[in-house]
């Protein structure tokens, strides 16, 4: 998820999308994939090579390409439809490649960058979502059973505060910087003009160059990724909430997708000579006529539609009160005598 | 999760033939037996089977069946003759000495809801041979663990039950067919005749589990993953187990999918091997080639190597065409559909002899075990999600719940007690249908886009938003009330003073 927009915010989408092509990489198809990005980087009329996210400087690597899919982009990555994809609780006409279909034995990896602050991450400039809400979320998830474990990775200033009020089982996190530090940018680019990359992503993502579908890379690894000395921040990772300990996690059960698998040893035998089957329940055919639009939506009756008589209310409590208190008061205040200019 | 205690009724009728009632039974035929016995899945989670056991003596027409020569005509003889609700058993006591089970086969599992069992002398080694067959033809302790598998403490579910295929109201089957080398190779294969003759009949039996629905496609170009690696011995090309879960990926990425529906889907793939790597064969661990060559992924679904036979003359021109034997390929898919499902036959003790079920593709029984598995997956997890919307609701106080919500969570609750109810008795169909609605209703009303939590107000906002706005406006009252407060005490002082 990257949660900002804007041309100056050119590493975050950088990040996300590097983060992206390395997950691809190791497996994960885009099926499984929910891309949320602001998407405005690559055709933004500021940027003198269009159609193109870059994020080494130099421009080596290009990593908006032919397929990418982004699943929620611009004005649709808001802090709502975040955690309607988080809890599943989306209307029932979203597509399938805008849900996360996971079960009790999916392992999910969260990738969130952009602004972020003591408690909270800005989500496009316009709000946002603070580290209850998140916790709250991943504990629905646990609820339903909507994941087996979770790793959670934020690239923002204060990164590590997000992770504090997590309290659902099976989730470990890793965060850029500490409460009350700067996440840094990596390095600028003279000939586009903004900063490519963070350092922390940067630096992770060097990490998973090296990592391939098989690799046997423990968690602890990743932990040890980007010291303070090259990241100016202090990283850290939050593992109390996961059960299995740190060194047997393999980093490709996150980042990569590697299948138990089990050879078929047994067939069964089928008769070859068998006509075509009747099926013991006939698809009922309905016989319908083609209904032309104006049928089917009936506009007449929504034009002429009274408006529906809302029920009234008293008013409640608290504003009853309030009110009594200020009459009291300017009629104690003023005198009585008053009353009768106004009757 | 939500604690569930349910009871699993399974009415057995004990039918001995002629020459087979042990000596030791307590009371003349007929009469009624209970076995109880607990299978305890965490400390708040149990379920309990409860046998409810006729025994009685064969009619004459069961008799004349029971004479037929061999146990798969007797089957079938018996079969009009028999009680067929589903979860219902009956098991078919022959003498120790009957010639319709072959030697050292003490069981006889029929396709429909029924079991051959040879005498075994005293009525408690009879029990417990009836035991035995009737956990194999319903339920067993780990089948319901692994329905339940997510109350099971981690480390104690069996291999068998990581491969369970979670309960769900449909599921997608798609079939496609692999080819890398289209220049060498035209394939093409009548998948429309196949699943008609051999799929349909399957998933028939299975529509009273769930919806499905079936795809088919062919893709060009889709190469597997990995490399084989060429074995001078066999002059083949071998893909050994370690390097079969890497297969998946990337072709997994070209494999499309309903877009409409959110049913889990079953992918079952075909692959055709490029000239250059022919023959292709899967390696097992102990490095011997797999006799159906093809593999499967537990709830994903399964590849079959399809090799082509070399042209007799290296001149043959390009690309050659192959008709692919839909017949034996549907064999593997068929079988790995039901591996999928969790119905092996693999763990039986040698003494079983289990009848093949043809082109239904399951027996009865085997669809009984699913029912039952399935049945008590869905109780669990409609237990399971109306507590944790309960819990949800305590936690934000002023959540509103929008009639039709509500009337789905009634409509749960009195589906979810009826299904007990109903298993209680004995009834599985009803039992079933009755899990499925409290599943769909739950569901639904969990997952209603309404009860997003972030649309209500937490109560530190409320302070934030409030404040600002009230204290302001406040200030003056207060400050006017105490004036008024002071003024009355002062009125209240000065009559005494002014007297």
């Amino acid at each position: 998820v990257c949660t900002s927009r804007f041309w100056f915010n050119y590493r975050h989408v950088a990040n996300t999308l590097s983060v992206y092509r390395s997950v691809k990489r190791l497996g994960i198809p885009d099926s499984h994939i929910v891309l949320m990005l602001a998407d405005d980087m690559a055709c933004n009329p500021r940027n003198p090579k269009p159609a193109t996210v870059f994020s080494h400087k130099n421009m080596e690597l290009n990593v908006y390409g032919d397929d990418v899919e982004v699943d929620y982009r611009s004005y649709e990555v808001t802090v709502e439809n975040f955690l309607r994809v988080l809890t599943g609780r989306i209307p029932p006409s979203t597509p399938r490649s805008k849900r996360l279909l996971s079960d009790d034995r999916s392992n999910i990896l969260i990738y969130m960058t952009g602004h972020g602050g003591n408690g909270f991450l800005k989500f496009q400039d316009s709000e946002e979502i603070t580290n209850v809400e998140l916790a709250d979320a991943f504990e629905q998830m646990w609820q339903k059973r909507r994941y087996n474990e979770l790793l959670f990775i934020i690239d923002t200033c204060q990164g590590a505060s997000m992770y504090e009020r997590f309290y659902s089982p099976n989730i470990m996190a890793l965060a850029s910087s500490q409460v009350g530090e700067d996440s840094l940018s990596h390095q600028p680019d003279l000939g586009i003009g903004v900063h490519l990359m963070d350092r922390y992503t940067f630096y992770v993502l060097e990490f998973l160059e090296e990592i391939h579908p098989a690799s046997q890379t423990n968690m602890n690894d990743l932990f040890q990724v980007c010291p303070k000395s090259l990241c100016v921040s202090t990283p850290g990772h939050r593992t109390d909430l996961f059960q299995r300990d740190p060194q047997n996690v393999l980093i490709t059960d996150f980042f990569g997708s590697v299948r138990k698998v089990e050879i078929t040893t047994e067939t069964i035998s089928l008769d070859r000579n068998v006509a075509a089957f009747e099926s013991k329940f006939p698809e009922e055919e309905f016989a319908t006529e083609p209904l032309k639009y104006a049928e089917q939506l009936p506009v007449a009756q929504i034009i002429h539609q009274k408006p529906k008589q809302k029920d009234w209310h008293p008013p409640g409590g608290f504003i009853l009160g309030l009110w009594a208190l200020i009459i009291m008061v300017f009629f104690k205040t003023y005198g009585i005598k008053h009353m009768k200019h106004v009757f | 999760a939500a604690p569930v205690q349910v009871q699993l009724v399974v009415p057995i009728a004990v039918v001995f033939g002629p020459g087979s009632v042990p000596g030791d039974l307590p009371r003349p035929l007929p009469f009624r037996d209970v076995q109880e016995m607990e299978i305890s899945v965490n400390l708040r989670t149990s379920v309990t089977s409860h046998y409810e056991m006729l025994y009685r003596s064969t009619t004459a027409q069961e008799e004349a069946a029971l004479a037929a020569a061999t146990a798969r005509e007797a089957d079938a003889a018996l079969h009009p003759l028999q009680d067929a609700t589903l979860g219902s058993l009956t098991m078919y006591v022959v003498p120790e000495t009957s010639s319709l089970l072959p030697q050292g086969i003490n069981v006889y599992v029929g396709k429909h809801r029924s079991a051959l069992v040879r005498a075994g002398g005293s009525l408690a080694a009879l029990q417990a041979q009836l035991r035995e067959v009737t956990q194999v033809m319903s339920f067993t302790a780990s089948s319901i663990a692994a329905a339940l598998s997510d109350r099971v403490p981690d480390g104690q579910l069996s291999p068998n039950a990581r491969r369970y295929l979670k309960s769900s109201l449909g599921y997608e089957i798609t079939f496609s067919l692999l080819n890398p080398d289209p220049k060498s190779h035209t394939v093409d294969w009548d998948i429309e005749g196949a699943v008609n003759r051999y799929v349909k009949p399957v998933l028939d039996k299975l529509s009273l589990v769930a919806n499905f629905s079936v795809d088919s496609q062919i893709l060009y170009y889709a190469v597997l993953g990995v490399t084989p690696r060429y074995d001078k011995e066999s002059s083949s090309f071998l893909l050994s187990a370690h390097s079969l879960p890497h297969v998946i990926n990337p072709v997994e990425a070209r494999l499309g999918s309903s877009a409409a529906s959110l049913y889990p889907v079953l992918n079952f793939l075909l692959y055709v091997p490029e000239r250059s790597h022919s023959p292709l064969y899967i390696q097992d661990k102990d490095g011997a080639p797999v006799s159906t060559n093809a593999f499967h992924s537990p709830r994903w679904g399964g590849i079959m190597v399809y090799n082509v036979e070399a042209p007799a003359s290296p001149q043959a021109s390009l690309p050659l065409h192959v008709d692919v034997d839909v017949a034996r390929v549907m064999e593997v898919f068929l079988a790995q559909l039901r591996l999928l499902f969790g119905l092996s036959r693999e763990e039986l003790s040698p003494e079983f002899l289990l009848e093949s079920p043809g082109n239904e593709g399951l027996a009865d029984w085997e669809l009984d075990h699913l029912l039952w598995a399935h049945t008590v997956e869905n109780i669990a997890t409609v237990s399971t999600t109306l507590t944790s919307l309960a819990q949800l609701l305590d936690k934000i106080g002023n959540i509103v719940i929008k009639d039709d919500v509500a009337s789905e969570v009634y409509r749960a609750v009195a589906s979810v007690q009826s299904a007990v109810a109903k298993l209680a008795m004995g009834h599985l169909h009803s039992a079933f249908q009755a899990s499925k609605e409290a599943v769909t209703s739950s569901e639904r009303a969990f997952f209603d886009p309404s009860l997003l939590h972030l649309l209500y107000f937490p109560d530190d906002q409320k302070f934030a938003i409030y404040i600002p706005l009230f204290l302001p406006m406040a200030v003056p009252i207060l400050l006017s009330l105490a004036k008024i407060v002071r003024e009355t005490r002062q009125r209240k002082k000065e009559p005494t003073k002014m007297d």
